[in-house]
């Protein structure tokens, strides 16, 4: 059964339609990177899978249960809402930490406000507090951040806020986790740390979806690549079909023009 | 009043500057937690009537009780809170002090809540999203993420509004508080000016104050940027 499944979503600002209708489903454990140029869609896309922006059109389902149906007029609660959020995980492209705490506090923070909201949280408020600090401490060690704990993220360069960030989505343990060009705001030298991360999250199977300009990254770390055109799907497939043998006349273009700039 | 002493002019002095500072703090108490309320009230986007999506009544009550009190003067909002309920409803005013505190309270909860907005409304959009992906409810997301941050923003201008604040107080006199330039006031009459002139010591020592005080706190918060 695919983790999730996006159908048919419409999405339009004022008197553009930014998605014209876009449909795919993933598997759990797969990587999905979503090309394409500026204004092509793709950052529209992941806000209205993480209900940032609420799609005009289409339906969502996270292992076969829909969580998102535009059709449905009844109004959703807000905790309904936050629940079918929790399923997803968000990487931005600014990173946009909490700068007035500091690494360990700022990926701990969501876990401890919806620990409250556990039946147990008076019972058991110590062990539960522990555990948090204990699978904190654990993304941030994964993510190579285990030495700045204490520093606040303007102390960090912009690959270790954006790897703090990575921690704080991770932290919640969702099903997909999505990245918005996360090196997008990132000098050179920096993007390889970021990209090796995100690489070691594909060996343990984390599932995926990364939107980005890094072409040559995408073609290594994804099982699938995804190649968006004015706001819908234009190719869909493995690396090898879409990078080295694209169909669609876009996509070469789009890649021809990369290959230029190399 | 010209056989005082100088000590029992300074003591009286003080005297006047108690009221000065009584109508400080508690305007400071009462105004500081209405501005907030007032700043809801113009950033609310409630529309009661869902056929006319721009018919926002809270938000123009609020934008149209900052407009009033931001474009009349201090001084005849004090005359109007002493004065009207008598004159319109027959219940006088009981007590100048409450009638100042009304007055001064609603005069700097409306700058507050202009100065709450402008740093509520300088904060990225993507702290609130970051909240949200988190799964944080609007609320954790106000009180945990976005008020600190605004804190930190305001804290220059609320100093600038604060220490206005204790100037304006001298205002009171207009309604009979016998703040401290109404006392010195008195002792011109005697042939006594420097009484009159040496109450711009006080405010400089209060504000002085104030100044290292804002100062301090503004520095406590630059553990971040």
């Amino acid at each position: 059964m695919s983790v999730l499944k996006i159908e048919n979503i419409h999405k339009r600002f004022g008197k553009t339609e930014v998605l014209k209708g876009v449909t795919f489903e993933m598997n759990k454990g797969e990587v999905v990177a979503i090309l394409g140029s500026s204004g092509s869609g793709k950052t529209t896309l992941l806000r209205c899978i993480n209900f940032l922006e609420k799609a005009d059109a289409g339906k969502i389902y996270v292992e076969g249960t829909p969580v998102f149906d535009a059709e449905n007029k009844t109004k959703i609660s807000a905790k309904e809402i936050r629940k079918n959020q929790l399923n997803f995980g968000l990487v931005f492209q600014s990173f946009n930490l909490f700068p007035q705490y500091n690494v360990l506090d700022n990926v701990m923070l969501a876990p401890k406000l919806l620990a409250k909201e556990r039946e147990d949280y008076k019972v058991n408020k110590a062990l539960i507090q522990s555990e948090i600090k204990k699978d904190a401490l654990q993304m941030l060690e994964q993510v190579g951040l285990e030495q700045k704990l204490e520093s606040y993220p303007c102390e960090l360069s912009g690959g270790q806020q954006q790897r703090v960030s990575i921690a704080r989505a991770l932290v919640l343990k969702p099903k997909v986790l999505f990245f918005d060009e996360p090196t997008s705001a990132l000098d050179p030298e920096l993007t390889g740390e970021i990209l090796k991360v995100i690489r070691n999250l594909a060996l343990n199977k984390t599932t995926m979806i990364i939107v980005t300009h890094e072409i040559e990254f995408a073609k290594n770390v994804a099982d699938r690549i995804i190649f968006m055109d004015d706001g819908v799907i234009a190719e869909d497939g493995t690396p090898e079909e879409v990078i080295d043998n694209p169909k669609n006349n876009r996509t070469r273009s789009f890649l021809n023009k990369f290959n230029e700039l190399k | 009043m010209a056989d005082m002493t100088f000590n029992e002019i300074v003591r009286n002095l003080f005297e006047g500057f108690y009221q000065n500072g009584l109508i400080f703090i508690f305007t400071l108490i009462f105004a500081i937690p209405l501005g907030l309320i007032i700043t809801f009230g113009s950033m609310s986007k409630f529309t009661p009537i869902k056929s006319l999506p721009k018919f926002k009544p809270i938000k123009w009550i609020a934008k149209t009780f900052v407009w009033i009190i931001r474009g009349t003067p201090l001084m005849l909002q004090l005359f109007v809170v002493m004065y009207a309920p008598g004159m319109l409803f027959d219940i006088p005013m009981k007590s100048r002090m409450t009638a100042v505190l009304i007055a001064f309270v609603i005069n700097y909860a409306a700058y507050f809540s202009e100065i709450y907005r402008g740093g509520i409304e300088s904060i990225a959009k993507g702290q609130y999203e970051a909240g949200q992906v988190l799964g944080m409810t609007k609320r954790q997301i106000f009180f945990k993420v976005i008020l600190f941050q605004v804190i930190k923003r305001i804290t220059p201008p609320m100093s600038n509004e604060i220490i206005t604040l204790v100037k304006d107080t001298s205002l009171a006199r207009i309604v009979g508080i016998p703040e401290i330039i109404m006392c010195a006031e008195r002792f011109t009459k005697s042939g006594l000016i420097w009484p009159l002139f040496s109450t711009g010591l006080y405010f400089l020592f209060f504000n002085g104050l104030l100044t290292i005080l804002f100062g301090y706190f503004e520095k406590k918060m630059n553990y971040y940027n």
